[in-house]
């Protein structure tokens, strides 16, 4: 239990977003003061809008004024007591930012694409209404890969962000932006979609907690398609307890989208605090342990594991032979629900239109939309779809790809008969520096490499902080059997709390202050958990 | 498994209706053969008798009650449009000479 005592704006933005909604309720803080204190972090570490500064450039928009009154609302109710005091929500008053892929009446949604500049929603996407009916100020929407088509938040078309653990260094992608601001402590809490590692992989480098949900889980309705059969919505948090709660409030069955799961997935925070892993069978996916990993990523992956067998878990190692195919075949998958999906930005019903000099027929004049709404990557991957779609080769790539899903899924279904949960790094490599693999989509791609079977299993995973390696965090995965959320949340958190017990402080904690952006990282979390485990490799 | 080709690319484009110059031909066409070059190998484990999936959970039969729900007005509808006239949306000829 945290002690109400009296806080700065700084000391309270630190807090955990669970500790936030306690204060809250005891009425220690105001959601006012709470939510300025995130707008005052925004404006003093975030840089412009636009992205021409040189802070971290998390967010494309902030909504300080409804914001604010949303908070005040919160307040108000709280201050006149009753019974809608008593049925607030427990996240009430905690400020949220949300990825800008997701639609929201009030505010500009541009999926970071020149295509929805200036593009106002006429509807709240499912998720964002949950946000808005229990209360949650929406302090802006974060930046993203154009369309979340990326892994390093560079293919936005309105400028990087940067890693708040060194400016000079990618955030992951896409959801670089809400992976961004929660490390930054400028949201405690965020929203991010997940197509083949874009909640996770931005979690693993920035040293944040980031859940994919069970697909279907969270609902689809009003989250701008990428790959429909891959896309899900999940949180980005600093702590494993954080993420249950939100996954909590933003899941349940939606009527608007048909593939929500009809049974509601409940006791995910129950689940976080209980954190007990004795007994529990868990497997290390040999294929992702060893080439194309970087040294201090397996080190601290290997801490790890040896922390959750200390904690009581029964490790095993498990193979899943088909998973070196699993990038071939999401990248055969995804581009073609990609070039299906994006045929309706046309310039006809909304986004921005282009006519060519002089004019010209609707289809010169799509064409020329098209040309200059979206950038490299988002073409790049609706060309691959088309290809991979057309006639003569519709089996030999698409085909082949659709049963390549289906030896993933066998490969899933046979190690979670010998084992609970599954576990790997998240990412094979720490955060690069700007630039570095822009040139290179296939180098990008295989940043991916870890978290893309989880997606065309539709199984879930979540990305939790295990260290640093030569000062940049290090995340480790837990993958569980659909509907398995429960178990991934438990053990994720078991390992969160032994972790922090070794280092002697949370992990985020250890963020370096921006002012000093690129300073060294404080050296007690490195090898702390080594120290604390007998049998650690270093 | 042929190598995807400059006209391939061209050709993908005009169906994408991604207007492309030259120099853009030329880079596409050799990045998505060196990406290809990266993917294709799905097809060396893809047997005859290996179902394809489609979609991770499957679900059946999916319905709600058939009202109607959730509709914009027409204003709505139009207000983010790119052009608009009489409450409908404009869009140029669709044929040449038109």
């Amino acid at each position: 239990m945290t002690e109400l005592t009296e806080l700065s704006a700084n000391e309270l933005i630190k807090l955990t977003a669970l500790q936030m909604a306690e204060r809250l309720r005891a009425g220690e803080i105001t959601s006012v003061e709470l939510t300025q204190a995130h707008l005052d972090r925004i404006a003093a570490v975030d840089g412009p809008a636009d992205g021409q500064g040189t802070g971290v450039h998390a967010f494309l928009h902030v909504n300080t004024e409804e914001a604010l009154a949303v908070a005040a609302e919160v307040d108000a109710i709280r201050a006149a007591g009753g019974t809608e005091a008593q049925d607030l929500h427990p996240l009430a008053g905690v400020p949220i930012a949300v990825k800008d892929l997701i639609v929201t009446v009030g505010q500009p949604t541009t999926a970071a694409s020149k295509m929805l500049e200036g593009w106002m929603s006429p509807y709240d996407a499912t998720v964002v209404e949950k946000i808005r009916a229990a209360r949650l100020p929406i302090l802006g929407k974060t930046n993203l890969d154009e369309f979340a088509m990326g892994s390093s938040t560079e293919h936005s078309a309105f400028g990087d962000t940067r890693n708040p653990w060194d400016l000079g260094r990618i955030p992951g992608g896409s959801g670089g932006g809400s992976a961004a601001a929660v490390a930054a402590f400028m949201a405690p809490l965020a929203l991010g979609t997940d197509t083949g590692g874009s909640i996770r992989q931005p979690g693993a480098v920035t040293g944040t907690v980031g859940a994919k949900p069970t697909y279907g889980a969270v609902s689809r309705y009003g989250v701008i398609a990428m790959a429909s059969s891959l896309d899900q919505v999940g949180p980005v948090t600093r702590t494993v307890s954080d993420a249950a709660a939100l996954q909590e409030l933003i899941g349940g069955h939606d009527p608007k989208d048909s593939t929500s799961l009809p049974e509601p997935m409940d006791g995910l925070l129950e689940a976080a605090r209980n954190g007990e892993l004795a007994g529990l069978r868990i497997g290390i996916i040999a294929e992702l342990e060893g080439e194309g990993f970087q040294e201090g990523v397996l080190a601290r992956f290997q801490e790890s594991v040896q922390v959750l067998k200390d904690a009581g878990a029964e490790v095993s190692e498990v193979s899943c032979p088909h998973l070196g195919y699993a990038l071939g075949a999401y990248y055969l998958i995804m581009p073609s629900e990609v070039s299906s999906n994006l045929a309706k930005f046309d310039g006809v019903r909304f986004g921005n239109r282009v006519v060519p000099d002089g004019g010209g027929t609707i289809e010169q004049v799509m064409g020329a939309t098209r040309a200059a709404g979206f950038g490299d990557e988002v073409k790049r991957r609706i060309i691959l779809g088309t290809y991979a779609l057309s006639a003569g080769y519709y089996d030999a790539y698409y085909g082949s790809a659709q049963k390549v899903r289906t030896l993933i899924q066998r490969d899933f279904a046979a190690a979670f008969e010998q084992v609970d949960l599954l576990i790997s790094p998240t990412s094979p490599v720490t955060a690069f520096p700007l630039g570095e693999k822009l040139d290179d989509p296939v180098a990008m791609y295989n940043n991916d490499i870890a978290t893309i079977p989880a997606n065309l299993a539709g199984i879930p995973g979540i990305s939790v902080p295990a260290g640093l390696s030569e000062g940049l965090p290090v995340g480790i995965q837990f993958l569980a059997p659909a509907r398995g959320d429960a178990t991934m949340y438990r053990a994720a958190a078991a390992l969160e709390s032994r972790l922090e017990e070794a280092w002697g402080t949370p992990f985020w904690a250890q963020a370096p202050e921006l002012a000093a952006s690129s300073a060294a990282a404080p050296a007690g979390v490195e090898n702390a958990a080594a120290t604390a485990t007998a049998g650690g490799e270093n | 498994m042929s190598a995807i080709t400059r006209e391939d690319v061209a050709h993908l484009a005009r169906l994408a209706h991604i207007r492309m110059d030259e120099n853009e031909l030329d880079k596409m066409s050799g990045e998505l053969a060196f990406i290809m070059d990266a993917i294709t190998s799905v097809s060396e484990v893809a047997g005859q008798d290996v179902p394809r999936t489609s979609h991770p959970i499957p679900l059946r039969n999916v319905f709600r009650e058939d009202v109607p729900s959730g509709m914009l007005t027409q204003e709505q509808a139009l207000a983010m449009a790119p052009d608009a006239e009489d409450g409908q949306f404009k869009v140029p000829a669709i044929l040449d000479g038109e």
